[in-house]
């Protein structure tokens, strides 16, 4: 039987009773959908951390927050919905800082810089991802590990283009001036930090849509059986190339954003404990969902502002979160939390 | 070509240690199907402990043992604490597992240790031998020994005695090693400890050479794994061959083209062999079980 083609006559009955069940689906469906209301949830979460922050610190770290919940929603593109992990995806959030860095320094306009050095990540993501896909999960993490390796070294190494270990100043546009064009004064944390959030929200509502789409549901049959998968005629390696390079286009988003909000970026933004960072970001949260990444990322950056002790035992705190997480809620804060509420209410 | 020489004696060194770390790296994958990215951290606390015995006055026959015994007990509750808890989790939740748990001995060893650097005397002297036209450490000896006799070691205990057996039974099948009266618990223990130990005794044996930090445990594991995968994944013979030709590569990298890409060579390795030739040298075609 081919796919897709409907099933003999002897299955109608039940046939009809599933679609009834269907039908009762979509009329029960919201008014607005799941992208939206994701996109108005978050927008309802900035605009709230912008009424009771009391000094452009918390405008600061605010917009850290969002910066790392955007990348973490490319985790929880890879992880959450395909089930794989990369620990290089620090490498494409430095590419897309970098770019934003540097090619301002030769002419070309901030947003543009950003929008190439996105789309480098998105290519290398593209040409690196597609042989090792084809292979078992393990090696996209050992592949990836050596990727945001080389990244990290190249930027440390060629002093004369990136500033080497010290960093490099990032010249270019400031947000304030885009609010200024609507006749808005605000100081540039706050600017950027409506930027950040705004930016972490079309993210979030991509990345929500994307999961209720056909190919997001091909990414999830993969995440439960490659095999399956396959037998249901995906192509398997394609479509985890595309959930890859649709994380690294996310990472590489985030880490213009950072550039240019931080003014000043240094290599460490691709080196492996950002990578490790990230992926403990979604699996503490639950990489399941585009919540679970915001509460991971704002656990993970709240955390260190607030405990001073955070910085002296910060591997210990990291990999342990990674480990107790696996072992006692696999799926993460988020998820285990909406668990025991929806059990309480029943 | 004196200087050449020296490229290959510099890079046969480096290659034993790599060649020891892929061999403990397989000797979990075959037992567990692991990849265990802590592999790496065996190595440096090998290392660490060595240094903070001998700076602490202990004469360096006792404080090489104790390291490994360090090491290995850190194998074992490794297995107990982190891995067995969750030995039904899918591949993806080992993975993180394995991955904190490195990142987690890391922040560890900086607590216990410190951030420095360390290194301690070879254990013959640091008078350099003179072979042909190129110099050659005692240390190296000891590194290269070190790193046959594991080899040697392990093939004889797989192969002839009864625990090692039953690792082997366990690894190509848990449930039948079981029925046939294994202890598969105690085989899963034992590969641990040992390739746990055998990291570790590459740390001590490499740290006078190569030096030690907290920090260097992903980069022995990198490189450890771009031995496995060019030996192919799960062949100690292999293991062996690709820890000698990733430290080749890498001295030939620092010695004809770049040094400050040396550690570069290793993760395009790395790269290649996925792209062509993903069951490596030595290795059988990839099947996967459904």
């Amino acid at each position: 039987m081919m796919a897709g083609q409907r099933p003999t006559t002897s299955a109608a009955p039940a046939d009809t009773g599933r679609h009834a069940y269907l039908q009762n689906k979509v009329t029960r469906r919201r008014a607005i959908g799941p992208g939206l209301r994701t996109f108005l949830i978050f927008a309802v979460l900035v605009g709230l951390g912008a009424l009771i922050f009391p000094s452009s610190y918390f405008y600061r770290v605010g917009t850290l927050v969002w910066i790392n919940t955007l990348a973490v929603t490319g985790i929880v593109v890879l992880l959450g919905y395909v089930g794989l992990v990369s620990l290089g995806h620090a490498g494409f959030f430095a590419i897309g800082a970098y770019a934003t860095a540097i090619l301002p320094n030769y002419g070309v306009p901030s947003p543009l810089a950003m929008l190439s050095g996105v789309l480098l990540a998105g290519l290398l993501a593209l040409v690196v991802g597609r042989p090792i896909l084809k292979l078992s999960g393990y090696y996209l993490a050992i592949a990836t590990l050596g990727l945001g390796m080389l990244i990290w070294m190249v930027l440390s190494k060629e002093a004369w283009l990136t500033g080497g270990p010290d960093g490099m100043t990032v010249s270019g546009m400031n947000a304030r001036n885009l609010f200024k064009m609507v006749g808005l004064n605000l100081k540039s944390a706050e600017a950027w930090y409506w930027v950040a959030g705004f930016t972490a929200a079309i993210g979030a509502a991509i990345a929500v849509n994307l999961a209720g789409s056909p190919s997001g549901r091909s990414l999830r049959a993969i995440h439960d059986s490659d095999v399956a998968a396959r037998s249901l005629g995906i192509d398997v390696a394609r479509a985890k190339s595309r959930a890859f390079v649709i994380s690294a286009l996310y990472a590489a988003v985030a880490g213009g954003l950072l550039a240019l909000a931080n003014g000043y970026i240094t290599p460490e933004t691709g080196g492996f404990m950002h990578s490790v960072e990230m992926v403990t970001m979604a699996v503490l949260g639950g990489a399941t969902s585009v919540f679970g990444a915001l509460v991971g990322a704002l656990i993970l950056t709240a955390l260190p502002q607030v405990l001073t002790v955070f910085a002296d035992y910060e591997h210990m705190l990291l990999g342990g979160i990674m480990v107790v997480t696996m072992i006692a809620m696999r799926r993460g804060l988020v998820p285990f939390i909406a668990d025991l509420w929806t059990r309480r209410k029943s | 070509m004196s200087e050449l020489l020296q490229f290959l004696v510099s890079g046969i060194t480096v290659g034993a240690i790599y060649a020891a770390i892929a061999l403990g790296f397989t000797l979990i994958y075959n037992a567990s199907g692991v990849v265990n990215f802590a592999q790496g951290e065996f190595v440096v606390i090998g290392g660490m402990t060595a240094a903070a015995l001998i700076g602490a006055g202990v004469p360096v026959w006792i404080a090489a043992p104790l390291a490994v015994i360090a090491g290995m007990l850190v194998g074992v509750l490794l297995y107990r604490l982190a891995i067995r808890p969750a030995r039904e989790a899918p591949l993806v939740s080992l993975i993180i597992i394995t991955i904190g748990a490195s990142i987690f001995l890391r922040g560890a060893m900086q607590a216990v240790f410190d951030k420095q650097i360390h290194r301690y005397d070879g254990f013959s002297g640091d008078a350099p031998l003179r072979v042909g036209g190129a110099t050659i450490l005692p240390q190296s000896l000891w590194i290269i020994g070190g790193s046959i006799a594991v080899f040697a070691f392990l093939a004889w205990f797989l192969n002839r005695t009864r625990a090692g057996r039953g690792i082997r039974a366990t690894a190509s099948n848990r449930m039948a090693a079981a029925l046939v009266g294994i202890n598969t618990g105690r085989a899963m223990n034992l590969s641990f400890a040992l390739s746990a130990a055998i990291g570790a005794l590459a740390g001590v044996l490499a740290t006078p050479v190569t030096f030690t930090s907290y920090d260097v445990g992903v980069l022995m594991a990198l490189k450890g794994f771009s031995a496995t995968m060019l030996g192919g994944v799960g062949s100690p013979l292999g293991a062996l061959a690709g820890g000698l030709l990733i430290g080749l590569i890498e001295a030939m990298t620092a010695g004809y083209i770049s040094s400050d890409y040396k550690d570069a060579s290793a993760f395009v390795v790395i790269l290649l062999v996925l792209f062509l030739r993903p069951q490596g040298l030595f290795g059988a075609r990839i099947t996967e079980r459904v």
